[in-house]
This record gives structure tokens, sequence and C-alpha cells, in this order.
């Protein structure tokens, strides 16, 4: 299959998948000549400052007893900055992160964590492997949207 | 240069033609529109700067709170419109909409992930103008000039309707006001006052109070029978049933003045340095249209526009100094903040003021806090200018103002004869507010035909008209600003520099037999910052200040027209002699990076280059003589708003980010800083925000 269906194919299934959701099609809407590489770098920043976000929700939840106050903060934070990029998945399990805070739900945040950690990471690769695949099929081609 | 009937005419042309560009520009609206976006989440906050610019708005992003009301104080009509975040790490959003609300009364837009109602009902009682749920999505950003005209045309009615004691007065308005107000009733003026008078006197004007009331305008001889009846109690004893007997007004009742000396007390007490944070007094005064002083604030540059064609402050303006002192003090408790913050500023603040870590910023601007000590950010400089000017007309006039002035303000009278200077700046700034007091009440027309005996009022309504869509028009040829706070230094790249200021200078320069006296000042930048230029005397009419500031009748007169909208970007970004290579470089820097459309070249990483430019733009640009390319930059039409072919010279921008800029990959917050903090070695300083560029309202056209 010739690279540029490839990513095609790649892209449908992150939102088939929900993996992504209609933000992220706001985002490639947004590209253009001036920005030409603008969801890759978005989701780059995106990355780079949630980092930060789950340095701080980690080191809450070590404490004991939980914040819940504190945890739904970063949470909500971190939730919008997911929804922000299209990260859907991401999103649906700060959302029920943030329902076990409110509910002072220790063992269900904990649990909610380590499945969004996982949901985190998994976006993580996926996005990467296909900006470089979308990079490899020709610069043009980036992220648009099927016709 | 004989300003009567042949004057006259000659303006009438000129007035056209500006009318044509100024109708062109306007026609752009609402691309250009200058939005402020705060948010703490740098993913949302990119992504929303790039769909602003997408719509073709004047993009500045802040990722701190802090920072963001220091830009809104620098640059009081700097921007249109204010996009927050509810959820921020230092301060909460809904306080920064207050603060908004009263010092700059600017429409705010929260937003946030969070759509419960309760959050959402928040925004509503604290006055935000919409409440949008994150993620924002592109359509939902593309209507929010709908707020910006909204309340302009809100504010305009209130401007009217303040003319006369009552609303049912409003209709009396044209006929009393003689020759102004009917000049003035042109265009756009003509046109809110139409729809006024059309739509029923129970139109929301976002009361606060539930009651429809009768809005009393508390006039220059008002005020001053107020405060003369409380000094005559005693503060302490001033109840509102005595002052009413005192003053024995007719149809002033006991509310009005219970409200009124209310506000007076608060005004006062934050002259004598009460805390600043009095934001819970203030909650009553949060409604942009607060009684009769909401729409003083953003109506001062329509009206000192207008009076500013007379060129000239009458008596009553001195008067009206008082009284517009006070109105801008207690409107809204607009006053109070901007005052206290005003101190705050100068006292201490520097890094309120700048970048978080300007000190020589602060030097300077400590420069300009003796200058206008005291007197409400919100005054704009370019009514400095007409102080100033109608202060050399009126020699012993400027002493009385002074007088006058320092009473009511507490500040030393003393301080403020201490140099023309600072008369023009306190002057100047209490002009704002005061004039508009003065239009309306007092018979314009009479006022102006008093002073000039020129066909003032005939330029005036032209210039009127002219700077009202001038305005918008100088709104839609801003730059992108894109200030990336690192830690807390966003600036406004764009900086709607006035100008007025250099305007002013430049005609004063060119139109010397001129009987509009325009003295000299208007170094308008937004803040007290033109004031330490002009006391520098810094008042360059020629060389690089002299570009024309947007809406200029006047400028069409004296300049070629083409040159003025490009000098407009140039002559935004000017202060004075000092920052103006910074300022031209920030500007040029903004357009040249962020200019959209055609800006093709080296433009790898746009956030690399923000960042940079950032970084660069905000510190001063001294070392640096860029003048050159900023000039052959800036010479180009100016905006890819106007859809022209920016073509952003690539070796103009390389330099701009090769020098001492850091390029960080990404946000890097401490490179920005370290940047800024390098620049800022070099550099004495301020990036002076630019002026007081009041939107959508009259500018001063003095000549």
């Amino acid at each position: 299959m010739d690279l540029k269906r490839q990513v095609a194919y790649m892209r449908r299934s992150l939102f088939d998948q929900g993996y992504l959701d209609e933000q992220f099609i706001q985002l490639e809407d947004l590209q253009d000549d001036v920005n030409p590489n603008f969801v890759e770098e978005i989701v780059t920043l995106f990355y780079r400052d949630s980092a930060r976000l789950i340095l701080n929700i980690e080191q809450a939840m070590e404490k004991s007893p939980l914040d819940f106050d504190k945890l739904d903060t970063y949470m909500h934070q971190f939730k919008g900055s997911s929804s922000s990029i299209g990260a859907k998945k991401v999103k649906s399990e700060a959302t029920q992160f943030r329902e076990f805070c409110k509910a002072g739900n220790a063992e269900g945040c904990l649990r909610t964590y380590q499945q969004l950690k996982k949901e985190y990471t998994t976006l993580r690769k996926k996005l990467e492997t296909y900006f470089q695949l979308a990079r490899q099929a020709g610069p043009a081609e980036t992220a648009s949207r099927p016709n | 240069m004989n300003m009567d009937s042949g004057g006259g005419s000659v303006s009438l042309a000129n007035s056209i033609l500006t009318k044509k560009a100024a109708d062109a520009i306007s026609d752009q609206f609402p691309a250009g529109l200058r939005v402020l976006v705060v948010d703490d989440d740098p993913t949302c906050l990119r992504i929303l700067d790039k769909m602003l610019r997408n719509c073709l708005y004047e993009v500045t992003i802040c990722d701190r709170a802090e920072v963001a009301l220091s830009l809104l104080r620098e640059s009081k009509s700097g921007f249109d419109i204010v996009i927050s975040d509810v959820h921020m790490p230092d301060m909460d959003g809904f306080k920064l909409l207050e603060h908004i609300g009263l010092e700059m009364d600017l429409p705010v837009i929260m937003m946030s992930a969070d759509d419960g109602k309760d959050v959402v009902m928040k925004g509503v009682t604290h006055g935000a103008c919409d409440y949008l749920i994150k993620p924002v999505r592109i359509e939902a950003l593309k209507n929010i000039w709908q707020h910006v005209v909204r309340k302009r045309r809100n504010d305009l009615k209130e401007l009217e309707q303040s003319g006369s004691m009552e609303d049912s007065d409003r209709h009396r308005k044209p006929s009393e006001d003689g020759d102004y107000a009917s000049s003035v009733n042109d265009g756009n003026w003509r046109n809110s006052k139409r729809r006024k008078d059309e739509e029923e006197e129970g139109e929301e004007r976002d009361d606060t109070s539930t009651l429809k009331k009768p809005r009393v305008v508390w006039s220059v001889e008002l005020h001053q029978q107020f405060v003369a009846a409380v000094n005559q109690l005693g503060i302490d004893k001033a109840v509102p049933k005595k002052i009413l007997e005192l003053m024995n007004v007719p149809g002033l009742t006991r509310e009005n003045v219970a409200s009124h000396l209310q506000k007076y007390r608060l005004y006062l007490r934050r002259l004598s340095g009460v805390s600043q944070h009095q934001n819970g007094l203030n909650t009553p005064f949060m409604g942009p249209q607060e009684a009769s002083f909401g729409p003083m604030s953003t109506l001062d540059g329509l009206d000192l526009q207008a009076l500013a064609v007379s060129g000239q402050l009458a008596p009553q303006s001195l008067a009206t100094l008082q009284a517009g002192g006070l109105g801008r003090s207690t409107a809204n408790a607009s006053i109070s903040m901007p005052l206290v913050d005003q101190r705050n500023i100068f006292t201490s603040d520097a890094s309120k003021l700048r970048v978080g870590a300007g000190q020589q910023s602060v030097n300077s601007s400590s420069k300009q806090v003796n200058l206008i000590h005291g007197l409400p950010t919100n005054m704009e400089p370019k009514q400095l200018s007409h102080l100033h000017q109608s202060v050399q007309s009126f020699g012993t006039m400027g002493l009385q103002v002074s007088e006058g002035v320092s009473s009511f303000l507490n500040i030393p009278a003393t301080s403020l004869r201490t140099s023309s200077s600072h008369v023009d700046s306190v002057l100047g700034s209490q002009n704002s507010s005061l004039m508009i007091q003065m239009a309306q009440p007092q018979s314009r027309g009479h006022l102006l035909n008093d002073i000039t005996g020129s066909h003032s009022s005939g330029l005036q309504s032209s210039m009127v008209q002219q700077i009202f869509s001038n305005e918008i028009a100088g709104q839609v040829l801003g730059r992108n600003g894109v200030i990336l706070n690192g830690k807390g230094a966003a600036y406004n790249l764009v900086s709607q520099a006035s100008p007025m200021a250099d305007f002013p200078l430049n005609h004063i320069a060119e139109l010397p037999g001129n009987g509009l006296p325009i003295g000299n000042t208007l170094t308008s930048s937004s803040t007290l910052t033109s004031t330490g230029m002009f006391q520098g005397g810094n008042v360059d009419t020629k060389g690089p200040r002299g570009f024309a500031p947007v809406c200029d009748i006047f400028s069409e007169i004296c300049q070629s027209k083409p040159q003025d909208w490009e000098l407009q970007n140039v002559g935004l970004t000017f202060e004075a002699s000092q920052p103006i290579t910074s300022v031209q470089g920030n500007v040029d820097l903004t357009q040249a990076v962020l200019g959209n459309q055609g800006f093709a070249s080296s433009q790898k990483n746009l956030l690399n280059r923000n960042a940079s430019v950032v970084g660069k733009a905000v510190v001063p640009q001294r070392q640096e003589n860029e003048h050159g390319k900023i000039e052959a930059s800036v010479q180009r039409p100016i905006n890819p708003l106007l859809n022209n072919s920016f073509r952003v010279k690539p070796e103009t921008i390389s330099d701009f980010s090769c020098d001492n800029l850091l390029i960080p990959q990404r946000y890097g917050q401490d490179d920005l800083m370290s940047a800024l903090f390098k620049q800022q070695q070099e550099g004495t300083g301020s990036l002076e925000s630019e002026c007081n560029f009041d939107g959508y309202t009259m500018d001063n056209i003095p000549v």
C-alpha cells in the first residue's frame, strides 16, 4: 500500500478506535502554509507540558490519605489539556478519575489513574508513528482530511 | 493656518478623504480585532492563538493573569476583548474578570473545561459577556467580535444618554447642543443615537440595579456642587440627605447622591492608599454600564476626540477635570482599582509593568510615576496632550486645573506645577473622562466656538466621525502581537502605540499656525510612559515619531494617505525616542513573524518564532539598530489583514531571531526569561506599551 494511503488508513483507525475525536480535526483544520506542522507541534507541546502535570498527580497519589481536591484540580487541568488535542480516551479516563475524586474513592482513583496513564502513553506512541509516517508520505498530505 | 471657513472646507474635503479610507479599513472589521487570551495551559493557549489568527484577529497570548492585567493596564485601549480561562494558578479567572471589568471595562469571555451550571452562572454574575466550554472550537471564536460591538453600542447609548440628566431628555440633545451635537450625530454617532432612539428605553443595559432608574450624569458642575457640599459638611458628617439639601439641585434624588457619595468615598479611600483589593466592594460596580459612569471610561476617547478637535479645553474642561476625575474614580469603582494599581505600579511593581523582570522598565516607569501619580490608569495619554494644550492656551487655567485636580485627587498641588508636562499628564489623565462630562452637559457648540473660533465644529463632526471609523480601522490594521509569556512576561508586541501621540506632535510641527492648540504632548502611549517621554522633551514631531496615528483626519491633510496607513503601524508602536526602536522592532517582528498569509520563507517552527520574537520583542531593542530594517519592513503596507502581500524580509526576521534570541524549541519559559533578562541588560527598558488606543473610540485628533 502506498504511503499516502497508509497514512490515511492509520488516521482513520485512530478515529474509529476512539483514540481521537473531533477536536483533533479542529487542529488539522488549523494547519496551513504558515504552520505546516501545526498538529504535530501541538501534540508535542501537549505531551511536554502534561508531563509536568502527570508528575504532580503521581506525587499526589503517593500521599496518604489522598488529597482529593488537589487531585481533582490537577486532573481538571489535565483533562482540559488533553481534550484540546482531541485525546478522546485519555479525556474519558480523566473524567472518570474526577468522578472518583469527588466521591472520595481512593481505590477508584488509583485504578483509573493506571488506565489513564496507559491510554496517555499508547496515544503518544500511535501519534508519533502517525506523524512520522505522514512526514514520509509527503508534507502536503499530512493530516489532511480524507475527501 | 486660517481655520475659518476656508479651513473648514478644506477640512471637509479632507475628512471625506479620510472617511473613505476609514471606511475601507473598517470594512475589514472584524479582522484586526485585538484579543488578549489568558490561559495557563500552553497547549490551549497555542491552539487559541492559532484559531484567533485564522479569524484574522490580532492576538496576544498570556499565560499569567497578573501579566495579562499589567498588559491591559499598560495599554488601556490596546485590546478590544479578553478571553480568559477560569482556573488559573496565579489568579482566579473570575477575579481577573472583575479587575478587567472595573479597570478597563473590556468585554471578557470566560472559558473552561468545566461546564457545570454553577461555574457558568458565576461567569454571568461576574459580568462575563460569554462563556466558552473547552475544548474551544474555532466557530465559537469567529463571532466574539459581536461582544465588542455590542459593548460599544451600549456605551454609545450611555454616552448619548448621559448628555442629559434624565433619560427622557435624550431627544432633546441635538437641539440644545448646537453644532457639536449635530455634527456628532454624523456617521456612527448618528447610527447609535438613532438606534437608541428606536429602541425602547427599557433596553437592557447590563445595569447592575434591577430597577430602571433615570441615570444621573454627574457633570462637572454637579460634582463640584457635590464636593462643595461634602466639604462643607465635612466628609465624615456628609450624609446624602444633607448633601442633597445643600446642593439644591432639582431632580436630584437622595439615592443619586447616596450612590455618588459611596463612590466618592471609595475613591478617597483609594487615594489614601487603602488596599486595592476591594473587589468585593466593587462588585456592584462590575457591570460595564454602571450608572452614568459606566460608559465613561470607554467613551473618553470619543468625547475627548470630539472636543479635542477644537483642540482646546475650555474652562469647563478644567472644571470637568474634577468631575471627570471623580466620575472616573467612582465609575464602577473603576478608578479605585486603577488608582491603586497605578500606585502599585509606580511604587514597586516593576514586574507588573514589565515582563516580570524589567528593572529598567521600572526606572522608566517610575519616572512617569511621579508625573501621574494617583491618576487613573484609564486616563489616556492622548488626553494628556489635549490638556497640555489647553493648559498652554489657558495659562492660568492650567494652574487652576492643577489646583482643582490636586485638591480633588489629593495630589500636592506643587507637584502638579513642577512642570507643564506634569500638569499635562495630570490634566491629561483627567481629561478623558472630563471631556466626556464636558461634552454632554455643556453646550458643546458653545464650548467649541468659544474656544477656537475656527470651524472646529465643522471639523469636529467629520473628525469625530473619522476618528471613530478610523479607530476601528486602526484596530483592524493592528498587527498580531503574540506575547508569549514565559514566566509571566507577556507583552503585546503589537503595542497599540498611540499613533495619536506621534500624530499630534507631527501635526503641530506641520500646522504651526493652527489655531487649534495641540500643544505638544500627546506622547501618548497608553500609559504614563508617554508622560515620561513627554517630560523628557521628546516632543519629536519628526523622525520616527512622525508617523501618523491611525485615525487622522489631519494626517490626511498633512500627509499622504498611503503613508499614513503604512506609518500607522510604526506610529502605533512608537512611544518616544527611546522605545521607538524597540517598539518598532517589536511591531515589526510581530508583523514579520506573525503576519500570517504571505509569510512564507524562513518560518520553520512558528512556535520558535514566536518565542524568539517574544523574547526579542519584549525587551526594547535598543541594542540593535534595526531601525533601518524595521523601517523597511514597516513601510510595507500594513497587514496581511489588508491582504497586501506582506512580504516579510527574511533577513529581517532572521536578524531578529538569530542574534541574541534563544530560539527555544518549545515554550521554553526559562529560555524566554533569560532572553528577556539579557535583553533588558542592554536596554533601558520599558517596552512602553503603546497607546491607549481606545479601540473604537475616537482618538484625539488634535490639530
